[in-house]
């Protein structure tokens, strides 16, 4: 069986700084995995350069067996974005229609009832049904990122590219969301890449943790990888992963804590 | 003779279009108001009136500019329109993307420097300028067959503009990050919409005047999309909007004294005051899906 994703000796230069290099990863096909590091380590540049929208300056990378750009069609992507204003009068299932056929010139042509069934079940699969006909300004976050991975998957990719799905959610939505992106995982097989800032969220779900900092990419099972002496060895200063009573990881000692993390938005 | 007002719409239309003058104005608002609807949806969708703004001011040092260099006033409008579309479209966006802090710095300055022009070819000129009140508030007099041919000719180019490339110009307007990994030429498309409203401001200014072009590109999108989330019928509502509020403008004009653009802004600011209270009425009301999806 082919890799879904693999990186072999890659590395990013942009505008003459290296982002990460000697990055060396293989992703199995159908696996939940999250990519997790401080601000700026080149996590959002990792998910540009499996899209093909960003060339490597060193190494090979291949995506479904096949070069990045090659592949594009077969994934579903959603990029970080701020939530939608409330003046915004357009429909959640007009949203998601987009995800299928938004990027075509030509003619509108008539409700074609195909497309307009795929719609229908992605919506029913996020659980979106009962709010996509309403104005998305009017959803709440949680809802408009249920539409947004609807949108994401409308197309039936076989991978998900997801860049921050969980920022700017309460507490109780990113668990509903990192749950619902495993159930999505297992159900239609996808395999599922998600940039996030923190792992707790996502921690019982995931089968596959890539951890970049330090100019490093490392990659294993959760709870090899966010282990002191893993994290010390990447950032090369003393890291302690500490496990809380209700089983939350907290990580110490981080350069970049998430404490201060104002500068997320900003493109890497 | 001199019309009057009948509570009979035939009567009234029949005293209408006996002049051909008025039946040119008719036809040309006609065909103004189908392609300002269209241009204003999108305009407002993507947030960018304020970019509508600036280059329906464009007209003034485009009519000044012309009226200098001995052209028809409508070329210098048509050339000053898309020359400002073409700058905000060039210089508004960084690394790719949109960046709004310096898109209204950039329509802005574009906008300050249109006035500029247009007082300096003014001078330059030396003269008066024949017709400021109509190039500023809008006439219907005057309007030749040509012209109408010419508006035409335009909306046509504006309406196969928004047929062609209107799904991947929604999907960039809604979500421009998703629809440029999807492959969608967001920057081409940015500016090839604003060329495009640029020549529906300059064609539509001919109407209403430089000053109050806005209306009819602001008004029946921004009512429209009170009403309804859905994009068809908004689309519909605000076309319908549109060419009901320059026929409405054009007969009150014809019929009393006060000029077009008065009664075309007039109404429309009346339509989106009610368009907006219908909505914020409507959960007590219940209005019905149309108000409230």
């Amino acid at each position: 069986m082919t890799a879904a994703v693999k990186l072999a000796d890659a590395a990013v230069t942009l505008g003459g700084n290296a982002i990460w290099s000697d990055a060396s990863l293989e992703i199995a096909t159908g696996e939940y995995v999250a990519v997790l590091g401080p601000n700026g380590s080149g996590k959002s540049t990792l998910l540009r350069v499996l899209l093909g929208l960003l060339p490597l300056s060193h190494g090979t990378v291949s995506v479904l067996g096949r070069s990045p750009t090659q592949a594009k069609r077969e994934i579903g992507y959603l990029p970080q974005r701020h939530a939608f204003d409330a003046s915004t009068r357009i429909r959640g299932i007009d949203l998601v229609r987009l995800g299928l056929d938004g990027h075509r010139f030509g003619l509108p042509r008539p409700g074609r009832s195909v497309e307009q069934r795929r719609v229908d079940e992605a919506i029913d699969l996020v659980g979106a049904t009962s709010y996509a006909r309403r104005a998305i300004g009017e959803c709440s976050g949680g809802e408009q990122q249920r539409l947004l991975i609807a949108e994401a998957l409308v197309a039936k990719p076989r991978m998900l590219f997801l860049d921050e799905p969980l920022d700017s959610l309460d507490l109780p939505n990113q668990t509903a969301v990192a749950a619902l992106l495993e159930q999505i995982c297992r159900s239609e097989q996808i395999t599922i890449l998600l940039v996030a800032h923190d792992v707790n969220p996502l921690l019982a779900h995931l089968d596959r943790v890539v951890y970049i900092a330090g100019g490093k990419v490392l990659s294993g099972r959760p709870e090899q990888v966010i282990a002191s002496d893993t994290l010390s060895d990447l950032y090369q200063s003393p890291i302690e992963v500490l496990r809380t009573s209700d089983g939350r990881l907290v990580v110490v000692g981080q350069p970049d804590a998430p404490a201060h993390h104002s500068d997320r938005h900003a493109h890497p | 003779m001199n019309p009057h007002l009948s509570l009979n719409p035939l009567t009234d239309l029949h005293q209408m279009t006996v002049y051909p003058f008025m039946v040119n104005a008719l036809e040309a608002g006609t065909i103004v108001a189908l392609m300002a609807a269209f241009a204003g949806w999108f305009m407002v969708l993507r947030r960018e009136t304020f970019a509508g703004h600036t280059l329906s001011v464009m007209s003034f040092p485009g009519a000044s500019g012309a009226a200098l260099a001995g052209l028809p006033l409508s070329a210098g409008y048509f050339c000053f329109c898309v020359l400002g579309a073409l700058v905000i479209a060039v210089s508004s966006r960084t690394e790719g993307r949109r960046n709004l802090t310096q898109e209204s710095a950039v329509i802005g300055a574009v906008q300050a420097s249109g006035f500029a022009l247009g007082f300096l070819f003014l001078s330059l000129y030396g003269g008066i300028l024949e017709n400021l009140e109509a190039l500023l508030f809008g006439s219907f007099l005057g309007i030749t067959t040509t012209q109408v041919h010419t508006l035409g000719a335009i909306t046509l180019g504006v309406l196969l503009f928004f047929l062609i490339a209107g799904r991947p110009l929604f999907f960039a307007s809604v979500d421009e990050a998703a629809a440029s990994a999807r492959g969608v030429p967001v920057r081409l498309l940015h500016m090839a919409f604003l060329v495009v409203l640029g020549l529906a401001v300059a064609a539509t200014a001919q109407i209403t005047g430089v000053l109050l072009v806005f209306a009819l590109l602001v008004a029946p999108a921004a009512a429209a999309q009170q009403l309804t989330a859905r994009i068809g019928l908004s689309l519909l509502l605000s076309v319908a909007f549109a060419l009901g509020i320059i026929w409405v403008g054009l007969t009150l004009a014809y019929f009393s004294d006060y000029s077009v653009g008065f009664y075309v802004a007039t109404i429309a600011f009346g339509l989106y005051l009610v368009c907006r209270t219908a909505r914020a009425l409507a959960p007590r009301l219940s209005f019905g899906d149309l108000v409230r999806a």
